[in-house]
């Protein structure tokens, strides 16, 4: 640091080395001429004039404001009130109504009140919850996801094909290590036992070279 | 009609799906011209924002004309073409009354806390949005405002959210005359954060980010003091160093719950969801203000709990102030800047998609990829204007 060092020249004592220097109490403004170059500069300066946000303004300026609250929308499908309000609002989205498993757990989720943490975290496990159901839903209507189009692979390719092939290889050799250990895992235990023997029993003596199970005697080695 | 439709994290794709009806008196369908990707569109499509269901359309930002309305409709007519603010608001209830828009309370059944926003979940209401040929408005005397001549198309689809929100974060920070600002974030809301910042007479703007290009752009386009957080060994250090060791004047976090930038806050926030997001520029906020100074907050967090500094923030005498933004307050303010060419919002679009693309569109976008700062996304009735635009990605 800059100021450290300049400390340290002048010859103060160690601890002094440590701190950066003397703060200003007023720090340095530019004055309106060196501002005047910025496209705009100051035209809401008159905090009177801005907007005023977020204080309070009564009545609203700037909308057509209706008389009375808006007329009650009708309830077509289930909607999940928050427990924090009482009833349901005028007017509400109808999109995507809760369903399956996911819909149980969003209507227990709203059993709770927002301002309790099982609420978020329940409507969280029935977001995921709902992907796996939105790709049966799509395999039970004949369509095949393409997950990879859905990801923007196209995309990738263009315009990060690096990124790509590095992603690329690390899901290879997730997915080799993967299945190079539950190969091993999988192996029955009576192989294991036998190539126990072939490998050290003495009676019957060591492995045969170029026997007729290459794979088996590779795993041995 | 074709629509954007949210399969699960990282996966969304163009889909036809049933075209929206009038289902209040008060609605009207709007054949969506042009829609953006929002950066707050990223924490949906990330599934960080809970109550997020398979088969949703995101998008709040859109314009479009006006192809039929319900029967207690009356400010607006078939053929209008018209900007929709992104909060669904009734305009009668006790916080429009107060023009606090963001928070009406008559609009969204299912969470007490949060606004209505088109496409933005159920948490938010369960309105699809207007990445698709068609969306439901409802409320469409109150919140649509008609395009006028003068504006261009662009410009009016950048009012619906981003500019408005970079506006009132910017006065949120309650700017005085010369104030040091420092706005984290580079993305669309920060740049006009930055922007805003100048309008009210900051005397320095710095932003923060750590993707080079976003800096160069912000750099260019609102000529502030930028500064790659990657680069610096401690943030808020640096402030302080910047700002002759006072701290800055107002700080805006325009980044919210998915910030890079503090493995912990990653860890916590990000991957194990312990709390609502990543909260690294919120804390950088608390801790580069200057004692006694303001900190703005229209980053997106989750309703779920966040370990803040509060502490920091009580000690400090901080102003904190935050809202989703009342986008109809600022329109008219918004439109004479415009007019008067102290705004040029349509000079941030960089990409202009298809919708049928609208998976690569939001991969490009969450994974910064081709230098991207917005993205519009053109349905295929728009034709002319695909024709003449929609060559980004092919």
């Amino acid at each position: 640091m800059e100021s450290r060092e300049i400390v340290q020249q002048k010859g103060g004592h160690a601890h002094t080395g440590q701190h950066p220097g003397p703060g200003r109490a007023a720090p340095h403004r530019p004055t309106r001429d060196e501002l005047q170059h910025i496209q705009g500069w100051g035209a809401d300066l008159d905090r009177k004039d801005r907007p005023g946000v977020p204080m309070e303004r009564t009545p609203p300026r700037f909308i057509h404001q209706p008389e009375g609250d808006p007329l009650q929308q009708q309830e077509k499908i289930e909607v999940l009130v928050s427990s924090e309000r009482p009833g349901i609002t005028q007017v509400f989205g109808t999109v995507q109504p809760p369903a399956g498993l996911s819909g149980m757990l969003r209507r227990l989720a709203f059993r709770a009140s927002e301002n309790d943490l099982r609420h978020w975290l329940l409507l969280l496990l029935a977001d995921r919850v709902n992907v796996v159901e939105g790709i049966a839903d799509d395999l039970a209507r004949g369509h095949i996801p393409n997950v990879l189009g859905e990801m923007g692979i196209k995309a990738e390719l263009k315009h990060n094909p690096a990124g790509l092939a590095k992603k690329a290889a690390i899901v290879a050799a997730v997915v080799g290590t993967a299945y190079y250990l539950m190969e091993r895992r999988g192996r029955p235990d009576r192989d294991r036992h036998a190539e126990h023997r072939l490998s050290f029993d003495p009676r019957h003596g060591p492995p045969e070279s170029g026997g007729a199970d290459p794979g088996r005697r590779n795993r041995c080695a | 009609m074709l629509a954007m439709n949210y399969r699960g994290p990282y996966r969304v794709r163009a889909e036809h799906k049933p075209d929206p009806v009038i289902e209040h008196p008060g609605d009207a369908i709007i054949r969506v011209t042009r829609s953006c990707i929002c950066g707050s569109d990223l924490h949906l499509y990330h599934g960080l924002v809970p109550d997020t269901r398979v088969g949703h359309t995101f998008g709040h930002e859109f314009i479009g004309v006006v192809e039929e309305v319900g029967s207690g409709v009356h400010k607006l007519q078939v053929g209008d073409k018209v900007l929709v603010p992104f909060n669904v608001f009734c305009g009668s209830c006790f916080f429009c009354d107060r023009e606090l828009y963001g928070n009406c309370d008559n609009m969204n059944a299912q969470s007490s806390a949060v606004g209505s926003i088109y496409g933005y979940s159920h948490t938010a209401g369960g309105y699809d949005g207007g990445q698709a040929e068609l969306v439901r408005v409802p409320m469409a005397d109150v919140g649509p405002m008609i395009i006028p001549h003068d504006i261009h198309d662009d410009d009016a689809v950048l009012l619906t959210d981003a500019v408005p929100t970079g506006y009132q974060a910017a006065e949120m920070g309650d700017i005085e005359e010369g104030d040091t600002v420092v706005v984290f974030g580079a993305g669309p809301v920060g740049i006009f954060a930055a922007k805003s910042a100048w309008l009210m007479g900051a005397g320095r703007v710095i932003v923060v980010d750590h993707v080079d290009y976003r800096l160069e752009f912000v750099k260019r386009y609102a000529q502030c003091e930028i500064v790659n957080f990657k680069e610096v060994r401690d943030m808020a250090e640096h402030i302080k160093k910047m700002t002759d060791w006072m701290g800055a004047d107002v700080c805006i976090d325009a980044v919210g719950c998915e910030a890079s930038g503090n493995a912990m806050q990653t860890l916590t926030g990000r991957y194990l969801m312990a709390q609502a997001g990543s909260a690294t520029a919120l804390h950088w906020c608390i801790n580069s203000v200057r004692k006694g100074g303001n900190v703005s907050i229209v980053g997106v967090y989750g309703p779920t709990f966040n370990a803040v500094p509060i502490g920091n923030a009580l000690n400090k005498g901080l102003t904190l102030r935050m809202n989703q933004a009342s986008v109809r307050r600022h329109l008219p303010r918004l439109i004479e800047h415009i007019r008067a060419g102290r705004l040029n919002p349509k000079e941030i679009i960089t990409h202009r998609v298809p919708l049928e693309d609208v998976s690569d569109a939001y991969h490009i976008f969450s994974g910064k990829l081709d230098e991207c700062i917005k993205t519009v996304l053109i349905p295929p009735n728009t034709n002319q204007v695909r024709q003449v635009t929609a060559s980004t990605m092919h």
